[in-house]
């Protein structure tokens, strides 16, 4: 079978497929990407998906997403998903999977909320709404205002 | 209803069924609160207060309420001179804190606070206020000052009045009215109007809402009056404070024509939004409503304690 790429095939990593389009490269805000680490990181953005509709793709070599950087991804690509690559092959693949309650990965976009002093807690913030997605900080109640910008 | 060893941190967290549980417990409290009957229920008990910001009322009817019951309070009323000022976390306070005391009252600048301090604490956790954020035991009272008048809360026309934008106080007041099912009517002028999402929600919860910006249309209609004080603090700069800073006065001439049984509330303390001459007119209710406080109080720190 003959396999068809966008961008070049990778031997071992990561393909995030189906980001929404346009946030490619919050997607590597997110997992802290930055072009200073080694491996190898392609990016397609605007490439025409089977759905009709534009997508992104990321490409990271010899880097395997862990669960937890995977629901950052859903909170702004709801329908990413995840395929780690080993020797070429797809070995496991995800939908990314925004849980009911988003922890430790962004940070209160309430400046006065206790949250954001030196307390030792993690950020907490329920999702109220998926679509569009809203979310409300657990501590002040506040709806959460620019999450991308809030991401950690 | 179970409420041993709940948190009460926002009015979010009770049912309508809750609050109405709350408000009876609090009826029984009266007598007691007024000092007619004794009561010991909470005796051996020991209240924590730990006020990070002034407050007078709420902080004397926490204690007075503690008191009626025949509880003790340990505590400080602003934080110098505490360990807070030697930059501990409120976390290790309410640690530290938790071992002292039977149950916690918090007021703190920081929003989300109580909901933090809970986290931290075996014992419940009372919000007393978190900075803008939420103040239950004020909405409590406010609710009860409201059926205690009237009998019952749905079915009154209830008019807000005054800075709807920024007082928490007020959009946690017509939450919780929303549950009720009254007519609410928000009175200020455009820029202090009340958040479209609080509108949203109690439009939603079928509360049947009208806004405007004269209290003139809508005072002769109303059973309950609730106003606001105009806080400068919340102004951007003097001139824009000074726009709308003394527009709604309440006076004797402006209640020729409303109805007798109408109240009027205040969660005090005001500054010239209610003239003094007001005070002696059965209309005023602000006073009662700041003592009802007490009552509230001994209702909730008896049933988080688990005592009947
Ligand atoms: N070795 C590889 N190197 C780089 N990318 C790969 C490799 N193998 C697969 N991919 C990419 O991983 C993504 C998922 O591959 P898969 O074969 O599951 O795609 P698909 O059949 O189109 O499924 P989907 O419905 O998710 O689009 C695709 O974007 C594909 O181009
Ligand atoms: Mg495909
Ligand atoms: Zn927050």
């Amino acid at each position: 079978m003959k396999k068809e790429f966008k961008v070049t095939p990778i031997q071992n990593g990561t393909v995030i497929d189906h980001i929404t389009e346009g946030m490619a490269l919050k997607v590597l805000k997110i997992l802290h990407i930055t072009g200073t680490g080694k491996s190898i990181v392609s990016v397609a953005m605007n490439v025409p998906s089977e759905k009709c509709e534009m997508k992104d793709i990321v490409k990271v070599e010899d880097r395997e997403l862990e669960p937890r950087e995977l629901d950052k991804i859903a909170l702004i690509a709801p329908n990413a998903t995840v395929s780690f690559i080993r020797d070429m092959e797809i070995v496991k693949k995800h939908r990314v999977n925004l849980p009911d309650m988003v922890d430790g990965i962004l940070r209160c976009s309430n400046p006065n909320c206790i949250s954001n002093k030196s307390e030792p807690v993690e950020y907490k913030a329920v999702v109220t709404n998926r679509d569009p997605l809203t979310l409300k900080c657990y501590y002040c109640d506040r709806e959460q205002e620019d999450v991308v910008g809030n991401i950690i | 209803m179970n409420f041993k060893s709940r948190n009460i941190v926002s009015i979010w967290d009770f049912t309508k069924d809750e609050v109405e549980f709350i408000l009876d417990s609090a009826e029984e409290m009266v007598p007691i609160a007024r000092g007619e009957e004794t009561n010991t229920a909470l005796s051996g008990k020991i209240l924590a207060t730990l006020f990070y910001e002034p407050s007078t009322r709420t902080r004397f009817s926490f204690e007075s309420a503690m008191k009626r019951l025949g509880g003790s309070t340990v505590g400080f009323a602003d934080p110098s001179g505490t360990s807070f000022k030697k930059g501990e976390t409120l976390a290790d306070t309410i640690k530290m804190v938790d071992a002292y005391s039977d149950v916690i009252v918090l007021r703190h600048p920081q929003e989300g606070s109580a909901r933090l301090a809970a986290e931290f604490s075996s014992k419940p956790v009372i919000n007393a206020g978190d900075g803008a954020g939420q103040h239950p035991t004020q909405t409590l009272l406010d609710l009860f000052t409201i059926r205690q008048a009237k009998g019952k809360i749905e079915g009154n026309k209830i008019v807000f009045v005054g800075d709807l934008k920024y007082g928490r106080t007020v959009h946690s007041l017509a939450y919780a009215l929303s549950m009720f099912g009254p007519e609410l009517n928000f009175v200020a002028p455009e820029t202090l109007q009340m958040p479209k999402e609080v509108v949203e929600h109690v439009t939603a919860c079928d509360t049947k809402v009208c806004s405007g910006n004269k209290l003139e249309d809508f005072i002769n209609d109303a059973d309950v009056v609730y106003v606001t004080r105009i806080q400068k603090e919340r102004f951007p700069d003097e001139a824009e404070y000074q726009k709308v800073a003394h527009i709604y006065q309440i006076k004797n001439t402006l209640l020729q024509n409303v109805k007798d049984d109408l109240i009027i509330m205040h969660p005090l303390p005001r500054v010239d939004e209610i003239a003094p001459e007001v005070d002696k007119t059965p209309h005023a209710r602000y006073f009662e409503q700041a003592f009802n406080g007490i009552p509230v109080r001994m209702a909730l720190l008896k049933l988080v304690l688990g005592v009947s």
